[in-house]
């Protein structure tokens, strides 16, 4: 697909250096506004990557053998921009330093398959991988279709610029001037070679290099995927799902004194006051296989219940009458001090754990 | 199918572009003509007959510059065999295949009629094909001659000169410079792979693992470049890349430079419509 000098007449040259410099102007603009240390290395390093690609044989279903040209990784993995750059410093290179397309056909090379090849590359790419996931299947099969509809697209431009020009550059006998070939024999001559076999090639070396990099390398097909890093780390609750938390919270809180409905007390929950009282001993003895407990409290019991006076013993706060309401008032008493004591200890957390970052 | 496929072809495409650049680099370190003049005026030189060429409309025009650019390799110590095999034979196979139908399919005057066959050459047929290849092998071979007798850092000194965005003119050199290292590592993984397969590789494996290699080349790429911007910002790089050019314009240059533009607008006169 590597147009020769000699096929294209000058004026179609210009012309499609105009194209391409369109293409070539908007990118270093880019270059220059972003970056571009970061970018020079990165699209001469890719621009040698693809030049190396198309030396690659790739043997094809049928016996024969096709090269991909490159363009549909570089557009998935760099964007649309940053491969037209690379191929195009790519096309130049094969041009100049290895006489692979002329000088005077550059523009038209690089319009062909660098400007027009990427852009359908990477349309086609995010348009079959909307929504998908970076290691979903429909991405290789996008890619695959992208990398077959990039070269037949870049055959179609050049099969065209080779058919129009019998019909505009003759001499006065009829005889072609550059490339002799009409539209009705330039389109299918090179349609059947890349729709057979460079499309192919293009296809299955594409599909290959984004299932390779799905599993080795993802971050490379991050940047033109369309999705959002998903931060790993923990992150805070949306104010969705802490209004539903709080809700919870005071639904608890309202139906605390049902706690006063149950009767008689938790096993081993015993005061030393109990084991004197003939209706709780009744009840430690049924709620311990019939085992009559002790007729006076263990000694240990004894000694330390006097050490701590709980400031509102058995949720009941001593001013207030009501039992189910002194309940409720326990219950948000303890909710607000746990709350208060999580928030402390975590803001002695995170200060340690900045402190320590920065050390 | 052989033991490991496409494999080999694939390294012997590898070697033959480092051993191309090779030949290049000594070509360009001889005394001759060509390498004798300025780098300026050799591109100069080269793109003008290019374009000049590509305008003219004449064979005999067109051919006159195929002369001179034959002469002119010569003189530079650019050999013939060099050029039959490196420019002039895999562009006349290439262009003469592309060009034969033209012969018959090129409405016109009949010159030759294969009655038995059904088929007939037409005049502008003939000339049609004849100018294409003749036009195609010139253009080739000034490119070669550029190429060949210059180095390539003076080329991209020479289009800096001619105020060729800096970037771009870094982006080049990269390149240029980094085919021969992925090349070359390239090469060394297909060669490993080949010397671990024992037997026949079928189709499908071959394709899976050129595409992987492919995969492993990328990421060593982006990885490189990576390296290379550190290398870049570790010797204080600052966006702002400076050539140094300390060409300088002799009489002799002078001298080329009006022979290489009239020998281009000769051309283009005689090979007006």
């Amino acid at each position: 697909m590597h147009i020769p000098d000699g096929y294209l007449s000058p004026s179609t040259c210009a012309v499609l250096y105009g194209g391409a410099g369109v293409g070539w102007y908007a990118e270093l603009r880019r270059v220059k506004r972003t970056l571009s240390a970061r970018m020079v290395p990165l699209i001469a390093v890719f621009a040698a990557f693809s030049f190396l690609v198309m030396m690659f044989n790739l043997p094809l279903p049928g016996g024969t053998t096709g090269h991909a040209l490159g363009v549909t990784i570089a557009a998935i993995v760099l964007g649309p921009s940053g491969a037209i750059m690379a191929l195009s410093i790519a096309i130049a290179i094969q041009s100049l330093f290895f006489g692979d397309g002329g000088i005077t056909a550059l523009g038209a090379n690089c319009f062909n398959m660098a400007v027009a090849g990427s852009l359908v590359a990477y349309f086609v790419y995010r348009l079959l991988a909307v929504g998908a996931t970076i290691t979903s299947r429909r991405r290789v099969v996008a890619a695959a279709i992208a990398g077959y509809l990039a070269v037949n697209v870049s055959a179609l431009m050049a099969a065209i610029e080779f058919g129009i020009q019998p019909i505009l550059f003759h001499d006065a006998t009829g005889a072609p001037l550059y490339a002799p070939y009409s539209l009705r024999i330039a389109v299918p001559a090179m349609m059947i070679g890349h729709l057979a076999i460079a499309g192919i090639a293009e296809a299955l070396i594409t599909a290959g290099l984004v299932g390779y990099l799905q599993v080795a390398d993802s971050a490379l097909l991050q940047s033109t995927s369309g999705l959002t890093v998903e931060p790993r780390a923990w992150k805070p609750a949306s104010s969705g799902s802490l209004r539903r938390l709080w809700t919870t919270v005071a639904l608890l809180l309202l139906l605390t004194p049902l706690g006063i409905l149950a009767a008689g007390k938790a096993w081993g929950e015993w005061a030393a006051a109990d084991f004197s009282r003939t209706d709780r001993r009744a009840h430690i003895a049924s709620s311990s296989l019939n085992q009559p407990p002790p007729v006076a409290p263990p000694s240990g019991m004894q000694r330390l219940a006097g050490i701590w006076t709980a400031p509102i013993p058995a949720y009941a706060p001593p001013v207030v009458k009501s039992a189910s309401f002194g309940y409720l008032l326990s219950a948000m008493f303890g909710v607000g001090l746990v709350l208060a004591l999580s928030l402390t200890l975590q803001k002695l957390l995170t200060r340690r754990s900045a402190s320590g970052t920065l050390q | 199918m052989t033991r490991a496929g496409g494999f080999a072809s694939t390294v012997v495409k590898l070697s033959r572009t480092l051993g191309n650049a090779l030949v290049s680099e000594n070509v360009a370190r001889q005394p001759g003509l060509m390498q004798s003049l300025d780098p300026r005026v050799r591109v100069i030189g080269a793109l003008s007959l290019v374009l000049a060429v590509t305008l003219s409309h004449k064979l005999l025009a067109i051919f006159s510059v195929f002369v001179a650019a034959a002469l002119l390799a010569l003189l530079s110590r650019v050999s013939a065999g060099l050029l039959t095999t490196r420019v002039w034979l895999p562009v006349l196979l290439f262009t003469g295949v592309i060009a034969f139908p033209a012969l018959f399919v090129t409405p016109g005057a009949t010159v030759l009629a294969i009655s038995s066959a059904g088929f007939r050459i037409t005049a502008q047929g003939l000339h049609s094909a004849a100018l294409l290849i003749c036009r195609v092998e010139t253009a080739a071979t000034l490119t070669a001659l550029l190429v060949l007798a210059t180095p390539w850092m003076h080329i991209l000194k020479a289009l800096r000169w001619f105020r060729l965005p800096q970037e771009v003119v870094m982006m080049l050199a990269m390149t240029h410079r980094y085919v021969f290292l992925l090349a070359e590592t390239a090469g060394q993984m297909f060669e490993s792979r080949q010397s671990r397969t024992v037997g026949v590789l079928d189709r499908a494996t071959q394709r899976r693992v050129t595409a992987r290699t492919a995969g492993v080349l990328l990421s060593k790429s982006i990885e490189l470049s990576g390296e290379v911007f550190l290398a870049m910002q570790s010797r204080g790089f600052r966006g702002d890349a400076r050539v140094l050019v300390d060409f300088r314009l002799r009489a002799r240059d002078y001298l080329g430079l009006a022979a290489f533009l009239s020998l281009a607008i000769l051309s283009v006169w005689m090979g007006r419509v």
